[in-house]
């Protein structure tokens, strides 16, 4: 009885080494999935409404992109290690009010009210952190739970205000509208930021036992990795770039009331797991969310142009996420399937 | 007599009850109206959506899943049902069918948990984002507002000579089908074993993957309940009707002492903290404190009711380990 138990279970494993590799060459496949189809959507969407396939209108389609895509690098950092920040909408929200706020009140100057704006942003991934390491709750409960703490902290502190394009100083709105190296600064951030976190993700120590975390929680225990600190640095991370986005959302929009950013956390995730990171953590990439996020800013710009609904952009964005997860799911068992029945090794 | 006092205080629903009259006590300090029977009636029904879907939430996240989808099952029910009644269809028939819409939502959600095995967290999420979106595609932005007198006198209505809400009432039958099956039938003893030990069930013969997706169907048949009574309590069908209630929900069935990771909870206790979280937003609303501000307030009641008791068992473990340790050395 015991060696029937024993023998399926050996194999599992031989057939897990398997499955890993497969997964990472599914996730390379997955990048290549999502490009070709951006050029599928492109294509169409540019026969039907010529105006799609300018440069005006992918600036725009990378414009509205850019937030999420500086959000989704730090959610992706999250999810590898098999958890979830349901709160960056709250905190992008609270960062831009406040940020604008201290602005508008003249507290502060534009550069120090950035600082102080991504400060915020990292001591709200500080207070994540620590209630999921050290308090052990799961995360989709205390993200939860600061989500509506966060949101309400930004109505408590606006009671009723909002802050208008016209309380903004100059140099603060110029942010958003201006340009580096001929690149808009919004996608110039987005794409060092991206950059930077591809890298670290991928060559560093620290990259490479978060994804170790993710895939194995027990085995990265075993072999020393301080498994709470790094979770609890992967939250301040993500809080600090959801912090980042807060400020840039404030110089993009101008007009920032309480509610500002609400339900973003939603897009966000859906960048993520459409990006091909493992929702279970331990596989996927930065590149992938925002490749991810690419998509659905594209999708949502097209349906625009193509004057479907507006109602129906939060459907999709729903029916994508579930459609991105079962895809995995699908490919997933395929190869489980193939490799156990093989019996690999 | 002691040892009865101790079995009394260490179980949770007595720390509601002990919560509840804190509350109680605060409420009528912070406002002199709190304290009067049409206030207490008023307040029963504006938490009955939200206790309706407490219920069903509580099987799922017992049996080890969770449902964030109800809020938007809610949104989609109440959006449906005015689109159907707008198109001139009698309520016998609007009112089942927006039910059989829930009761397929929840069979969606249940069949992509247990059938392609996803985690229920994302498929909820997903469709808590796909169902709300429906619902703005259904009716759009516009509301219904033109009811029959029958069915918004269900809503606001009380039960003739007393000050109890039909709302209520229906709640009430629920909660006690609820407690009857989930603490003394077969069933609920299934659905515990689910979320103790999953693999364990599936060994001693439980069809897990039925059970659950049958608890998810209850969950968005419920919402869809839900869904009939906010619409005729407020007289109105919109499409953002019910935004945000999830974290009440959720925050009701934590509380009320059921385990996020499966396996242990009371219906006694998760009734007591729906009517926890009322007394509390019912002061803070005579408070004149903005819902969304009270949001801060329960966000952090949803935290504390989880990490609370994991940080008693951490120090308790603690202690009996260096007691145990002390016993050991004195030997």
């Amino acid at each position: 009885m015991v060696r029937a138990v024993e023998a399926p279970a050996s194999s599992n494993l031989a057939g897990r080494i398997g499955l890993e590799r497969t997964l990472a060459l599914i996730a390379r496949l997955r990048e290549l999935g999502i490009l070709l189809a951006l050029a599928v959507i492109v294509l169409v969407v540019s026969v039907q409404t010529p105006v799609f396939f300018t440069v005006s209108n992918f600036e725009q389609i990378l414009l509205s992109v850019a937030l999420i895509a500086i959000v989704a690098v730090g959610q992706t950092t999250v999810v590898l290690t098999r958890n979830v920040d349901l709160s960056v909408g709250s905190v992008v929200g609270l960062v831009a009010f406040v940020t604008g706020d201290l602005l508008k009140e003249h507290v502060l100057g534009v550069p120090a009210a950035i600082l102080a704006g991504c400060l915020l942003g990292l001591g709200l991934g500080v207070l994540n952190g620590l209630i999921i390491t050290l308090g052990r709750v799961p995360a989709i409960v205390a993200t939860l739970g600061t989500l509506n703490i966060y949101r309400g902290l930004a109505f408590l502190i606006a009671g009723g205000k909002q802050v208008s394009v016209i309380d903004l100083p100059k140099s603060y709105l110029q942010i958003a509208s201006s340009s580096v190296l001929g690149v808009p600064t919004l996608i110039f951030s987005a794409i060092v930021i991206a950059a930077i976190a591809a890298y670290l993700l991928r060559y560093s120590r620290t990259g490479r036992q978060l994804y170790a975390i993710g895939s194995n929680p027990a085995a990265a225990e075993v072999v020393g990795i301080p498994s709470q600190r790094l979770v609890f640095g992967a939250f301040v991370l993500c809080g600090l770039l959801a912090g980042v986005a807060g400020v840039l959302w404030g110089s993009r929009f101008g007009t920032v009331n309480a509610g500002a950013a609400s339900g973003l956390e939603l897009q966000v995730i859906a960048a993520v797991v459409v990006g091909g990171v493992n929702i279970f953590g331990g596989s996927g990439t930065v590149v992938g969310a925002v490749l991810g996020a690419i998509l659905l800013g594209t999708i949502q710009n097209a349906l625009t142009i193509s004057h479907l609904s507006q109602f129906w952009l939060q459907a999709i964005d729903g029916a994508v996420i579930l459609l991105a997860v079962g895809t995995d799911a699908a490919i997933r068992s395929y190869f489980q399937r193939i490799l156990t029945r093989t019996g690999r090794r | 007599m002691s040892a009865l006092r101790d079995r009394l205080l260490a179980r949770w629903e007595t720390l509601l009850v002990l919560l509840l009259f804190a509350f109680l006590v605060l409420g009528t300090s912070l406002s002199p109206y709190f304290l009067s029977a049409s206030n207490f009636s008023d307040m029963t029904s504006n938490l009955m959506e939200k206790a309706i879907m407490a219920l069903p939430l509580a099987l799922i996240i017992i049996a080890g899943e969770i449902d964030l989808s109800v809020e938007s099952m809610l949104g989609l029910s109440s959006a449906l049902l005015g689109f159907v009644y707008l198109l001139g269809w009698p309520l016998w028939i609007d009112i089942p069918l927006v039910l059989a819409v829930g009761a397929l939502g929840g069979l969606f959600n249940g069949l992509l948990v247990t059938r392609a095995g996803l985690p229920s967290l994302v498929v909820t999420l997903g469709t808590l984002a796909l169902y709300r979106g429906l619902a703005s595609v259904v009716l759009g932005p516009q509301s219904v507002s033109r009811w029959p007198d029958s069915f918004t006198n269900f809503g606001f209505g009380t039960v003739p000579g007393t000050l109890l809400p039909w709302p209520f009432v229906i709640f009430a039958v629920l909660a006690v089908a609820f407690m009857f099956v989930l603490h003394r039938t077969w069933i609920g003893r299934q659905i515990f074993a689910i979320g103790k030990n999953k693999e364990a069930a599936r060994y001693a013969g439980i069809q897990v993957a039925r059970v659950k997706t049958l608890l998810f169907v209850l969950s968005g048949t419920l919402s869809a309940l839900a869904g009939v009574v906010l619409t005729a309590r407020l007289s109105s069908a919109r499409a953002d009707n019910g935004q945000g209630f999830v974290l009440d929900v959720v925050t009701a069935t934590l509380l009320g002492g059921v385990n996020i990771f499966g396996g242990e909870g009371t219906i006694a206790g998760v009734v007591l903290a729906i009517f926890v979280i009322g007394v509390l937003r019912n002061g803070l609303t005579l408070a004149d404190v903005s819902p969304d501000v009270q949001s801060v307030v329960v966000g952090a009641l949803l935290i504390l009711s989880v990490a609370g008791p994991t940080a008693v068992r951490r120090i308790r473990s603690a202690w009996s380990t260096r007691r145990f340790v002390q016993s050991a050395i004195n030997r």
